[in-house]
């Protein structure tokens, strides 16, 4: 591979040749669009990215990016990506998945790349129902959700993505609503960057089958009261008049009213994602109001390649094999004449 | 005891089988490894067969908790482990009744007399004791003290516990074995310094309790004769011992040296194929890339995507990996894209027996996978030719731009032989189909005429992104396409693309005769034992016999039915239930194919395969 300069390029540029086939309306539009405005502004070639889906909606993603890309088979995107970039790490590989590919058929890829780090990036469209099998529960549908495999409602409870990856030691875990285009581009373009396994977990409305599923939540008139969106460094303020904040208190996290009872900003909560202990972590992931979107958690750790090249120069110092005939013609051989 | 050395007088043989046999924890595996080492490199030609239980220490004294470890050498060409034992090494009560049967009447038998307690008679379910109440008669029994003649010859060296002492007894054993036919220790006493190089005690102790074992052979009446098995005709050329998962190993080494590609193994642990991933994360000064994976699935997935990205793909597992594979196989099937699946086949079907062979994924490997999905099959026949083997799957996998698995056996995966070392320079050429520019026009799926081999265009290279996946593909741009006549069109052409490797491989020879009266035919793993059993039945008179054996499966050698058709009668021989030969009943109409079939998690013996053959004769 020549080594050339990365050339300008637009959103355009990253757009196969075919026609997207999601049903209108849904927000994975916004993620393919995201990711195609996210993609120039990384400072990568084209051809050293790599998009690697399983199946499921989200996972006719790679079709529509105008990179290298695969469309497997179900669940296991974790483990071809993970073969992609041991292979070549020069690479940028982003793993396409949804909460029944990655959480249900793939659970074990999924918590086993978390696990060992590799430098890859994983976006996760959680719209908490099967899509292209037609509308069954999920592992993140709700207790007493009803869908065509639970019609007097769902029995199972939920998994919540952030837990399950921080539990499976996710050093970067990030959410975003499905309908926030600009902090979603800026949030890919932070992920490919981060140096280990990155996971963004875009709640993802499906209009078709689980409509509304996010809205509480999501929707342009609520979502600044009900969203509390976290940045690095900076205290844990939401609310359309910015006058809501988290404080800990004992063992939770609580919303106080700055200017109430004397509270002010220094008194609350500033947002610490490079910490590597998790608790404060798993406890924004579990809020249920605010909802925290945002960089929940991003701790710089040692990736897997870089342990694996550490050992590798490490064995080849201290080895004098070079060619394999040296392995062949060595130790315990006898002549026969 | 006679203390003074005494001259014995030689007898030389042509050659013997040795079975060592003790608890699990005995390490008997050991004990065989170095007996058949050593007799190697004195120049005999060897063959082995570890044969052990599935636990790692299974009870003490149990019947079933036997490891043994069987060691044919010759003067003369050997091919399989052999039949008829004619020194049995037993460390305890439970090893003598469970291989007692296959020692010859009067042959030799050695017992270490302190492991006869009541305690092991009865975990051996012996009613009385066999050395005192006459059942071993028509044996030449040799009992020895060994575990109280290991303490005493222990008794000061320092630093040493119990259980090290009482664990070295094996040595003892060893070391009268080596008097007996006139081997040396120095090979052994080598490998004590390299293994114990930080634990001078034990160096001390083996080397002590071998020498010991040595001596008291040489000077005790018991043994009447020591013998002679000399050096074999062999060859010339430089050799090593290999066991077959190693040579399987290091022919994937050779493989990615020759094509230029980097080797990225994708692996879950699985008896009996382990020993490969142990071997090749050793190589990492070769830049070997070896993943232990969290399941056999993230294995077989890994291996595509390093082969998506340029890769010399492997993963390696064993019949119940093969099953969890089979989707991924599928995927690699339809991507068009290099990869090599290892299975080294052991007793089925679910976890079946997990240590002994067997022959039985045949069909799974043709036909283990959902929708119409033809992979080449190859299978290694020999512990040294898995080297060419493992090399042949790589070099057609990335030459034709198609999963290849390759078969083995627990039985030819964990026996060993003398492998004449072959230089990688001495190996064919390997052609990548790695594309590096692009071409106007260019799509995915566009074929070498003549193998229809697609390109391999692998991400980093400029301006050939593509995307590939499990959907169908349009022939011409290797889009998703779902128009029902280009489905068929790429059924028929990735079907086509295996048949006609056909051309690229060796025509099926025959052995000894090229027709006649009864040809046998195996495939795999058998071959040793076919081998010698046709040679034996030759010796006798029968010179219309011939074998045939395959190492190519799918597709088949060209000649088949030319080669079939040169005989009145055929015996498919295979450790299944006749897997290989419904192939060859679907392939070759108006055939009759005769079968021999054994299920026991064991290889065959020769004499078995030689009554059934003067049957058909009659």
């Amino acid at each position: 591979m020549e080594t050339t300069a990365t050339p300008k390029y637009t959103f355009k540029d990253f757009a196969s040749d075919q026609e997207v086939r999601w049903c209108p309306g849904c927000d994975d539009y916004v993620i393919l669009r995201s990711m195609q405005k996210a993609l120039p502004e990384m400072g990568l070639k084209k051809e050293d990215v790599v998009f690697i889906s399983g199946i499921g909606c989200s996972s006719r993603f790679p079709y529509y990016m105008n990179t290298y890309g695969m469309h497997s088979i179900h669940g296991r995107a974790p483990a071809i990506a993970s073969g992609v970039k041991l292979a070549n790490p020069g690479l940028s590989v982003w793993i396409i998945t949804g909460d029944g590919d990655s959480m249900a058929i793939g659970g074990n890829h999924f918590i086993h790349v978390l696990r060992r780090n590799l430098d890859l990036n994983i976006i996760l469209f959680n719209n908490e129902i099967y899509g292209l099998t037609k509308g069954q529960f999920s592992p993140t549908s709700l207790v007493g959700q009803k869908t065509k495999s639970s019609p007097y409602g769902n029995t199972q409870p939920p998994f919540l993505p952030g837990e399950l990856a921080i539990g499976a030691q996710a050093r970067f875990f990030a959410r975003i609503g499905g309908n926030t285009p600009k902090e979603m581009t800026d949030m890919f373009i932070k992920a490919e960057k981060f140096k280990g396994t990155s996971l963004i977990e875009v709640l993802q409305n499906c209009p078709i089958f689980n409509d509304g599923c996010f809205s509480k939540y999501t929707d342009k008139a609520v979502r600044e009261d009900k969203q509390l969106f976290v940045e690095h460094g900076k205290p844990m303020i939401f609310g359309k008049e910015r006058n809501q904040g988290m404080v800990l208190n004992g063992l939770k996290l609580e919303v106080v009213t700055l200017g109430e009872n004397g509270i002010t900003e220094a008194d609350l909560l500033v947002h610490d994602a490079e910490e590597q202990d998790p608790t404060l972590h798993q406890m924004l992931v579990r809020s249920e109001y605010p909802l925290v979107t945002g960089i929940i958690r991003s701790f710089p750790d040692v990736t897997f390649e870089e342990r694996v090249d550490e050992l590798t120069a490490a064995v080849k110092a201290g080895s004098s094999f070079t060619k394999t005939d040296d392995l062949f013609f060595s130790g315990e051989t006898y002549e026969v004449k | 005891m006679i203390t003074t050395k005494t001259k014995q007088k030689q007898e030389v043989l042509e050659a013997v089988v040795v079975r060592f046999v003790g608890d699990s924890g005995d390490g008997m595996q050991l004990t065989g490894t170095q007996f058949s080492d050593t007799s190697a490199m004195f120049g005999n030609d060897i063959a082995t067969f570890p044969n052990y239980p599935a636990e790692i220490r299974a009870p003490q004294g149990s019947l079933y908790g036997v490891s043994g470890f069987q060691v044919h050498i010759g003067s003369v060409e050997i091919s399989a482990p052999g039949e008829n034992v004619d020194l049995l090494v037993a460390m305890n009560p439970a090893g003598l009744k469970t291989n007692l049967h296959a020692v010859k009447p009067g042959h030799s038998v050695i017992v270490d007399i302190d492991a006869f307690s009541k305690k092991n008679l009865e975990k051996a379910q012996y009613e009385s004791n066999p050395l005192e109440d006459g059942s071993l008669e028509n044996y030449h029994v040799i009992e020895v003290a060994m575990t109280s003649l290991t303490k005493e010859a222990l008794k000061e060296v320092e630093g040493l516990d119990n259980k090290s002492i009482t664990r070295s007894k094996n040595m003892f054993a060893l070391g009268m074995v080596y008097w007996m036919y006139n081997r040396s220790t120095d090979h052994t006493i080598e490998f004590f310094n390299k293994k114990f190089k930080s634990k001078p005690a034990l160096i001390e102790a083996n080397t002590k309790v071998l020498n010991a074992g040595f001596y008291f052979a040489e000077t005790l009446e018991l043994i009447p004769n020591s013998y002679t098995v000399a050096p074999a005709k062999m060859a010339a050329g430089t050799y090593r011992i290999v066991m077959g998962n190693t040579a399987t190993a290091w022919g994937f080494l050779a493989a990615a040296e020759k094509s230029g590609l980097e080797l990225f193994l994708g692996s879950y642990p699985i008896t009996p194929a382990s020993d490969i991933l142990h071997e090749l994360v050793k190589h990492k000064h070769f830049g070997v890339k070896a993943l232990q994976a969290e399941d056999e699935i993230a294995g077989i997935t890994s291996a595509i995507g390093a082969a998506f990205a340029g890769d010399l793909a492997i993963t390696t597992t064993s019949g119940p990996g093969l099953a969890l594979k089979g989707e991924a196989l599928g995927l690699a099937m339809i991507l068009e894209l290099p990869l090599v699946v290892v299975d080294v086949q052991r007793g089925g079907p679910s976890t079946g027996l997990p240590t002994k062979t067997e022959q039985s994924d045949l069909l799974q490997a043709l036909y283990g996978r959902n929708g119409e999905s033809p992979v080449i099959i190859i299978a290694a026949s020999t512990p040294a030719n898995c080297f060419n083997y493992a090399f042949e799957a790589a070099k057609l996998a990335i030459e034709h731009m198609t999963p290849v698995i390759l078969l083995t056996d627990g039985y030819i995966a964990n026996g060993s032989a003398p492998w004449k070392i072959q230089s990688v320079s001495e190996m064919p050429e390997i052609k990548t189909r790695l594309i590096k520019e692009a071409k106007e026009k260019w799509n995915p799926y566009d074929r070498d005429e003549k193998t229809l081999a697609r390109d391999w265009a692998i991400p980093g290279t400029f301006g050939l992104e593509h995307r590939v996946g499990g959907l169908e593909k349009d022939k011409e741009t290797g889009q998703v396409s779902y128009i029902p006549e280009n489905h068929e069109y790429m059924t028929s052409v990735r079907a086509e693309k295996v048949k006609r490797v056909e051309n690229y491989i060796p025509k099926l020879k025959t052995e000894f005769t090229d027709e006649g009266d009864l040809l046998v035919i195996g495939w795999g793993g058998t071959y040793g034992t076919l081998y010698s059993s046709v040679k034996e039945l030759r010796q006798e008179g029968y010179s219309s016999v011939g074998l045939a054996h395959f190492n190519y499966i799918n597709p088949l050698p060209k000649n088949t039915e030319e080669v079939l058709k040169r005989f009145k009668h055929i015996v498919v021989c295979e450790l299944n239930t006749g897997q290989f030969a419904s192939v060859l009943r679907m392939n070759f109409h108006g055939i009759e194919f005769l079968q021999y079939n054994k299920v026991q998690g064991l290889p065959f013996g020769n004499s078995e395969l030689i009554e059934e053959f003067k049957k058909i004769m009659k």
